[in-house]
């Protein structure tokens, strides 16, 4: 807005490298994370997450195959021919594949000796030569040329290596050792029932609330307003015993009565606000045509709701997915057979605290739901939040 | 059953209760009870429509009353009877056991720790987000991306934090970032940074920052358009440099926002549980209310004592409340 007045600002450069600063910042812990749910256990317990971005350099140890098996005579000179990646006849690894020697050498004492291509002089007419992709050539006399194969020390970079397989053991595990396969779908069951029953609810209440007279209106839109800030933590136990007395008892049913009446405020609050703002002149003609409030409702004010109705449903479905206390409080029972993601991943960080590859796995198999959402809808989601917040 | 059937069912019997409820409680409002025909018909239409209202408000309002109106005053109850002794009342006696916890008073002091810091550096950082993103082309983008953590539960955030702050011994390489650059810019040695007292306090706060800025900005940012551009223009004309214009001219026009925003996200810090929870459980002096409530509600099974530290909650939300009711009546009028 500087430039109104037809002069740029000087700050322009400040301003962008901030907002870089800031976003970095912001995206660092997430992309952690997720690099590490990508990375195997060996690589999360020696390295940084960040050094996985790029290639790494590694000092390794190789000893060339077995003279006994493997030397061949040619012209009276015995040579082994190999790669140093290669053991049992394969790479190990898809990294060691596309490693890089830059460096090797034949004794601790110099390990970077010669270079890639370089053929290295071991004494009395015995050689070793190793290219830049690991394959040698060992070649010497018969005494030189036996025993046990000859120890070579490579500098090698080989690029960034990522692998799926920790999906693979949290989501497929057909064991089920860390129990987030059944826990994705214990919270699937909870969440969806509970972002849907309280709209339709509160819909109705809301519609009540904003464009019906009767006394005590003014009352209930205030008590409405009370109840957004009332913290559930004071429903844990009185509800628990009155689940316990009706006979719910712990379990999905009780989740989803408490995710309702906790979600039933604001769904209330931010569908009221916007059905407030609805053209007047639209329900009252409909209502001169003798249309009944019922179908005032459902036949236009409800399709014309329908950017609230999504706002609430965004915001209902983060808060049911993520939520922990409700579900520990009302469903997750002594069996551990209806436990959700959360209440998992808190498990896992108690009994295996160090074992980020799961943890970081588990982590992102539950945040990457509602992340996906967020992406998807967040136009709603803003609109959501200005209506319930500014107004 | 299987819980997915059993999910299906009660979306289906859910929804198809409501509608059935909406549908037929109007149907036989206007057919039977008051139908609009015979000799009565206008006083009828008049009664039926003074009855649907309610009947539009019912499920609503009974929710709200037994999910929410109720529990406060039966916690009240519970926070003032002894279970053990057959709930026989015994006043303030649970309340005076609770002030004599030491942990009580560690939770009550964190608490006001984190309602200083977390809501005003969640607001500084949106508010300056908010501003820095509205003046370059990429800034929906960077907008985005600093709103992110929003979607991303308390406890995922706790695990992404853990990583953070890992700390490994000395003679391996750090594979937490906080401790990789405390020891690249001359630490001595690793820190475990959620046991040293005090301090891993704000370590905690960090995560509900990182949360809570996004919401900050997004209101704030829609403030800050909504300041009319001649207020700004005069000022540019007067020859204010930048930093008076958002100071002077900006910050004071969408001061009530920036109030909204901070009780919004007080009221978030009251209820802080999932991070503490999860990362220290209260351990090494983190104890806040909420999790000291938990403590003694399912671990202690202390129902008395949880039911104080709730009501202490209740107490210290009551302000905002009233003045979020107290603003709502304004604006109605």
């Amino acid at each position: 807005m500087d430039n109104i007045a037809g002069k740029k600002s000087s700050l322009t450069w400040a301003v962008h490298l901030s907002v870089a600063a800031l976003v970095l910042i912001w995206v660092f812990p997430t992309l952690g994370l997720l690099v590490s749910s990508f990375r195997t256990t060996d690589q999360i317990r020696t390295s940084g997450w960040w050094a996985a971005l790029f290639p790494a350099v590694q000092n390794e140890v190789f000893r060339t195959a077995n003279p006994g098996e493997f030397r061949v005579e040619r012209d009276g000179v015995f040579i082994v021919e190999g790669n140093l990646y290669v053991v049992d006849g394969r790479a190990e690894t898809a990294a060691d594949v596309a490693a890089v020697i830059s460096a090797w050498g034949v004794s601790s004492r110099d390990i970077a000796a010669f270079g890639p291509g370089d053929t290295a002089d071991l004494g009395e007419g015995e050689t070793l030569s190793v290219a830049e992709n690991g394959d040698y050539i060992w070649s010497g006399n018969d005494a030189q040329i036996s025993g046990r194969g000859q120890r070579v020390f490579a500098t090698a970079e080989s690029p960034p290596e990522f692998t799926l397989a920790n999906y693979r053991g949290v989501l497929f595990d057909p064991g089920n050792r860390e129990g987030m396969a059944r826990a994705f779908f214990n919270t699937l069951t909870v969440t969806i029932p509970a972002t849907i029953i309280p709209i339709l609810i509160a819909a109705f209440a809301a519609y009540a609330l904003a464009w019906m007279e009767f006394p005590g209106r003014a009352l209930l839109v205030a008590a409405v307003v009370a109840m957004l800030v009332v913290p559930l933590q004071l429903a844990l136990i009185p509800l628990l015993t009155l689940h316990n007395q009706i006979g719910i008892g712990k379990g999905y049913l009780g989740v989803w009565l408490a995710h309702t009446g906790f979600g039933l405020p604001l769904a209330i609050y931010l569908l009221r606000n916007y059905m407030v703002g609805l053209p007047r002149e639209i329900i009252e003609c409909a209502k001169v045509d003798g249309a009944t409030d019922f179908q005032v409702f459902t036949k236009i004010v409800l399709p014309l709701s329908f950017p609230a109705l999504a706002s609430f449903a965004i915001f209902q479905f983060l808060w049911t997915w993520n939520d922990l206390l409700v579900a520990m409080v009302f469903l997750i029972d002594s069996s551990g057979q209806t436990t959700v993601m959360t209440r998992q991943i808190v498990e896992l960080m108690g009994t295996r605290g160090g074992d980020w590859e799961i943890l970081a796995t588990s982590a992102f198999v539950s945040i990457a739901v509602p992340l996906i959402v967020f992406f998807t809808m967040q136009r709603y989601l803003v609109r959501g939040l200005l209506a319930g917040s500014v107004k | 059953m299987n819980p997915a059937i059993q999910a299906i069912v009660t979306i289906v019997l859910g929804v198809g209760g409501c509608v059935a409820y909406f549908y037929l409680s109007n149907l036989f409002l206007d057919r039977v009870l008051f139908p609009a025909r015979g000799p009565n018909t206008g006083r009828n239409i008049n009664r039926a429509n003074a009855i649907r209202p309610w009947l539009f408000l019912f499920p609503a309002l009974f929710a709200l009353g037994l999910y929410l109106a109720y529990p406060v005053f039966e916690t009240l109850r519970l926070s003032m009877i002894d279970r053990n002794a057959g709930g026989a009342f015994v006043g303030a006696e649970n309340y005076a056991r609770m002030l004599d916890d030491p942990k009580f008073w560690e939770a009550l002091r964190n608490n006001f720790l984190w309602l200083l810091i977390v809501p005003a550096a969640s607001t500084a950082f949106g508010l300056l987000a908010a501003q820095l993103t509205d003046r370059i082309g990429w800034g929906n983008l960077a907008k985005s991306l600093i709103f992110m953590p929003m979607a991303i539960s308390f406890v995922g955030a706790a695990v992404i934090f853990k990583l953070v702050y890992d700390a490994r011994p000395e003679d391996v390489a750090q594979i937490g970032i906080l401790n990789a650059l405390y020891l690249q810019f001359g630490g001595a040695a690793p820190v475990t940074w959620l046991t040293v007292p005090f301090w891993n306090n704000l370590f905690l706060m960090v995560v509900l920052v990182w949360i809570q800025t996004g919401f900050a900005m997004v209101i704030l940012s829609a403030a800050l358009r909504g300041i009319p551009e001649e207020t700004i223009e005069a000022a540019i004309v007067d020859g204010a440099n930048p930093f008076q214009i958002f100071f002077k001219i900006k910050v004071p026009q969408i001061a009530g926002t920036i109030v909204v925003v901070w009780t919004t996200i007080t009221i978030v810090v009251l209820k802080v549980f999932d991070i503490v929870f999860a990362m220290t459980n209260g351990q090494w002096e983190t104890q806040v209310l909420a999790n000291f409530m938990y403590d003694k509600l399912f671990r202690a099974n202390d129902w008395g004592m949880g039911s104080a530290a709730a009501m202490v909650i209740m107490l210290l939300v009551t302000p905002i409340l009233v003045w979020n009711v107290y603003n709502a009546r304004k604006e109605m009028r």
